[in-house]
């Protein structure tokens, strides 16, 4: 097992190789001079130049690449721009808070899809089933900036149970677990679950159900097994794909939550992505995109190490 | 044996025995009767009814979708009368079965030593020690080679012949009285099969096991069992000893399985006889005997009246008009058998 994870670990070095240039690459190729957001529009081209040069931004694009990632392995992604702070401190803060929304969304939409995902595979057709279907297909259909607003709208501005912005009481951006953090979680959280469910519903729906229809559940019957042993039996089946659905979604959710966290405004990886695009704040756009890429990397590892441990017929040499 | 013996009443008894899905009648009122320490086969076509018959005594469907009539005995238990929870100790514990695929029958993702000890421990009570114990037993009685490490193995880790004695292990776990085996041989290279046909014969002899193999290969049937009784659209045609129904049938369909047989000796250039035809539609059954469109002796009366069943001899018995023309044209030999077509 440990060999397996380490042969994992060397392919998957020459990706996150590919995907730092490419991060590279994204930022540079995109129109627009980053330094003309911070220059004073009457700026001298001796200032223009000292600060080109002060970012490196002179030098040729691989030689650029070369510092950049030379920096990267060393833990320092630069400084921004816009605030003048490091890079890193910036995407290590939003990352924590993404991470959390993230977790907490997808431990709700992962509850709720296995839970209607079981009912509907269990009772295919039935009543229950078409319920579930329908919740899941809204789940995968809705938008979730407008669902987000149409909370807003209900919870916030209407009944005023739940805040409608921020992720705490005191504007900072900093998460704690305390019941004052928690009631600012839930809205943006419950939006952020609504797709996981759908899809993790929909997925577990039809993996209980095939698993219903193979032989082996009916040689378990026939041994005696109560109907709770064989759904110990079909959880354990199930089990390596709907984790692998969970810890895709997970990565959805950290890199993809741009539009969640702007309606929000969760100090989170996308409203800082949103903020550098709009300040063209370039080390900050690269830092963030890089370690969400990274994020990425990591979990489908962790995913595929988890299957094989769960699925004795994947091959672990 | 003699203990077995000793206790009243057969095995398994079916009497009536209808099994509908829907509007499909798939069995068709059967009688049938499996003494105890005797195997019987029950033989027939893809969709005879056979596999359903077998399954109806551990009543392994779905209880909305299919209606069972009739009266089952298996193990000294009437299995219609039998709640859920006594159901589901008297499969396994009284009544097993193995299953056609043993590859699918395994539950891929538990090692087969963990499935033969969790059946075990759903039966009775007993400490992890022990029940490593029985299980590595059983795997050495279906003599498994290097079984203490066969155990740990997952299914798909161990070879075709391999994974069906490891079925028969698991079946033969909570040591039932009855035996069910559904086409166990099907699945398997033919020189395993053999060997799978002598296990089965070998265990029914020494645990004094009764066994209901279901096969459509005559070869099987005649190699374990004591008695065959041969389905057709959810009816027994014939039954009898082993003997009776290979060497004296007196259904033309028994007769049409026998000459469609590739073995024994068969001139070169001679085609190999088949029954032409196929099974009828269930859910639309004509009347009278449901074999007379594709019989050899068919006349008006077969396709109006279901003939009875005829007591040939004690315990041989054949439903159908013409049963002495039947015996007679067998014995006359292999021969063009002229065919109406519906």
């Amino acid at each position: 097992m440990l060999l397996y994870i380490l042969k994992r670990l060397i392919t998957v070095t020459p990706v996150a190789f590919g995907v730092s240039i490419v991060c590279f690459l994204l930022v540079h190729l995109a129109p627009g001079d980053p330094l003309s957001a911070v220059l004073p529009a009457d700026a001298t081209q001796q200032t223009i130049d000292d600060m080109r040069a002060a970012y490196g931004f002179d030098k040729p694009l691989p030689i650029q690449y070369a510092i950049w990632l030379w920096h990267v392995l060393h833990g320092d992604l630069g400084v921004s721009i816009a605030t003048g702070r490091p890079v890193a401190q910036e995407v290590g803060r939003a990352v924590v808070n993404s991470l959390i929304l993230a977790s907490v969304a997808t431990l709700i939409g992962f509850t709720f899809g296995v839970f209607f995902g079981f009912v509907a595979g269990y009772r295919r057709n039935s009543i229950l089933d078409r319920v579930a279907s329908a919740l899941s297909v809204f789940g995968v259909s809705v938008p979730h900036y407008w669902l987000g607003m149409v909370l807003v709208i209900v919870f916030s501005a209407t009944l005023g149970w739940l805040p409608p912005t921020g992720a705490g009481p005191d504007g900072s951006g900093n998460w704690r677990p305390d019941f004052d953090h928690l009631r600012y979680i839930i809205l943006p959280a419950v939006t952020m679950a609504v797709i996981p469910m759908g899809i993790i519903a929909r997925t577990v729906r039809a993996l209980v159900a095939d698993i219903l229809s193979q032989d082996f559940v009916e040689a378990l019957r026939a041994k005696g097994l109560s109907e709770f042993g064989v759904f110990k039996h079909v959880v354990r089946n199930a089990a390596p794909t709907a984790l692998a659905i969970m810890g895709l979604q997970l990565g959805y959710l950290l890199g993809g939550s741009i539009l969640i966290e702007t309606v929000f405004a969760w100090p989170g990886t996308g409203f800082l992505l949103n903020a550098a695009i709009f300040q063209r704040d370039l080390p900050l756009l690269q830092g963030s995109i890089l370690v969400l890429a990274m994020f990425f990397v990591a979990l489908n590892l962790i995913v595929d190490v988890m299957q094989t441990a769960l699925d004795p017929r994947i091959e672990r040499a | 044996m003699s203990t077995a013996q000793a206790r009243d009443g057969a095995a398994v008894e079916l009497s009536g025995l209808r099994v509908a899905f829907g509007k499909t009648q798939v069995v068709d009122g059967v009688d049938l009767k499996v003494e105890r320490g005797q195997a019987l086969a029950l033989i027939g076509e893809s969709g005879s009814g056979k596999s359903v018959t077998l399954r109806s005594i551990l009543r392994l469907f779905p209880a909305g979708r299919s209606r069972i009539e009739g009266k089952i005995l298996a193990a000294g238990k009437d299995v219609l009368a039998l709640d859920t929870k006594a159901l589901s100790h008297f499969r396994g514990g009284d009544v097993s079965m193995i299953f056609q695929e043993p590859l699918l029958a395994f539950d891929p993702v538990y090692s087969v030593g963990r499935q033969i000890t969790e059946s075990i421990q759903r039966h009775e009570k007993i400490s992890s020690k022990d029940v490593r114990a029985r299980a590595l037993a059983l795997f050495e009685r279906v003599r498994i080679p290097s079984p203490e490490r066969r155990l740990d193995n997952y299914p798909h880790e161990m070879s075709g012949g391999m994974r069906q004695r490891a079925m028969i292990a698991l079946a033969l776990a909570c040591r039932p009285q009855v035996l069910l085996a559904d086409e166990p041989t099907t699945a398997l290279d033919a020189t395993v099969q053999i060997q799978v046909l002598l296990l089965l014969r070998e265990l029914q002899r020494d645990l004094g096991l009764s066994i209901v193999i279901v096969t459509h290969d005559l070869g099987a049937a005649v190699e374990v069992a004591d008695r065959i009784a041969v389905m057709y659209a959810g009816k027994i045609v014939e039954v009898g000893t082993a003997k009776e129904i290979v060497r004296d049938p007196h259904h033309p369909y028994t007769i049409g399985l026998l000459r469609s047989r590739a073995e024994g000796a068969m001139d070169k250039g001679s085609r190999l006889q088949t029954i032409p035809g196929s099974p009828p539609d269930l859910a639309n059954r004509p009347p009278g005997c449901p074999f007379a469109p594709r019989c050899f002796l068919a006349e008006d009366r077969c396709r109006k009246e279901m003939p009875p069943e005829v007591e040939l001899s004690p315990g041989h018995r054949a439903a159908c008009w013409f049963t002495d023309e039947a015996s007679s044209a067998y014995r006359a030999g292999p021969q063009p058998v002229a065919v109406e077509m519906a």
